[in-house]
């Protein structure tokens, strides 16, 4: 997923989620990123900075990067990937739709493209701390 | 916590006014070949419009409209590269001509973050031409999309139909718009369908004669537009 329409998911669900649960100033939001998309967070900082809404304005924004692991369905193997080592073809399309692993990767045990993402796959909030109005 | 994806992406269709699925329970019926020349045929009337394949595995429109080595520009998400006339996405732009295994939860993953990432701006009509069934695809659609509306293709045959009826038994279970249904590659008039598809309550949009010779025409979009099929799919396109 690209940076800015992630920005823009995270703070959107954030305000909503602020918003139903009565929370007028929000203070910290965690933001969980998975290394398999190997989103830049520079970039991401900056978009969320941007895009941060009137609950948010003094909100910290916490990232934190989960590796990215695999589980091979055919033969069990397990394994880390290391990102960095992916070449820019493979790079840039994982990056955008991490799905197309199955199209370039292959599990290192068997070579098979059946394969389960069990950790670092995507982005999600895992937690909003804010106050309420007295 | 929700998935952050699912927050943006019906802002994504703000300016596009029609949503259209070309849809069908059954695989081979020629949903691909109609989203295509459905697409072109609204474009030449002078819409803007865009074409999104989300067979993703087994995409065919960029073969029809023989078209390669598309990639789409980044501005705050993506925009779809412009190939004739047409706005257009394809899990091709990332996957090349190389095989896409994917289980129906990577599938309906992948799906999710080609709507949140896609800007398509503003648009008449987005045609989407759809994987067959009423697996993740279907389902994510009508979960996803506001607004979406669909076009159900079948071909004369009982089999196609039995699995197109199920698909219009969901839609409107679910309520969700149906265009109606066009007859594919018609060879012998029985009538069938239309009494068939009537029976569902679902508008039964018309025949299309089997044409031999939209097959040479498969990658040569000015070809494509000199057939009989294309000249129908105009006139179906002048019902929507």
């Amino acid at each position: 997923m690209h940076e800015w329409a992630l920005a823009e998911g995270v703070v959107k669900t954030a305000d909503k989620f602020a918003e139903d649960q009565g929370i007028d100033e929000v203070t910290e939001v965690k933001i969980m990123i998975g290394e398999l998309q190997q989103v830049e967070h520079d970039i991401i900082e900056f978009a969320l900075d941007q895009l941060r809404t009137h609950r948010m304005k003094g909100a910290k924004f916490v990232i934190e990067a989960v590796p990215a692991r695999f589980r091979c369905r055919k033969c069990a193997h397990e394994w880390q990937l290391d990102t960095g080592k992916l070449d820019d073809v493979t790079g840039e399309a994982i990056h955008f739709i991490p799905e197309m692993a199955h199209v370039y990767l292959k599990c290192p045990g068997c070579g098979s493209p059946d394969f389960e993402v069990t950790e670092g796959r995507g982005v999600w909030l895992a937690s909003i701390k804010g106050r309420k109005k007295e | 916590m929700s998935d952050p994806r699912l927050a943006i992406i019906p802002g994504r269709f703000d300016e596009v006014k029609r949503i259209i699925a070309v849809s069908s329970g059954k695989g081979g019926v020629g949903k691909s070949m109609v989203a295509v020349a459905l697409a072109l045929s609204l474009r030449d009337h002078g819409h803007k419009v865009g074409l999104l394949d989300l067979d993703f595995t087994s995409p065919s429109t960029h073969v029809i409209l023989g078209v390669e080595g598309l990639y789409p520009d980044e501005e705050k998400g993506i925009k779809p590269p412009v190939t004739h006339g047409l706005s257009y996405m394809s899990i091709v732009h990332y996957s090349t001509d190389e095989p896409v295994p994917l289980r129906g939860a990577d599938a309906s993953n992948a799906i999710i973050e080609l709507l949140a990432i896609t800007r398509w701006g503003e648009l008449d009509h987005l045609i989407i031409d759809m994987p067959p069934g009423i697996g993740d695809a279907t389902l994510d659609m009508i979960r996803l999309i506001p607004r979406i509306e669909f076009l159900v293709v079948t071909t004369p045959s009982r089999l196609a139909y039995e699995s197109v009826r199920k698909l219009l038994v969901l839609l409107n279970d679910q309520g969700i718009p149906t265009i109606g249904v066009v007859e594919n590659m018609v060879m012998e008039h029985t009538g069938y369908i239309e009494m068939e598809t009537e029976k569902t309550g679902s508008r039964y949009l018309g025949a299309i004669d089997y044409d031999a010779s939209v097959e040479a025409a498969i990658g040569n979009p000015e070809g494509l537009k000199k057939t009989r099929f294309y000249g129908r799919i105009e006139e179906l396109g002048k019902k929507l």
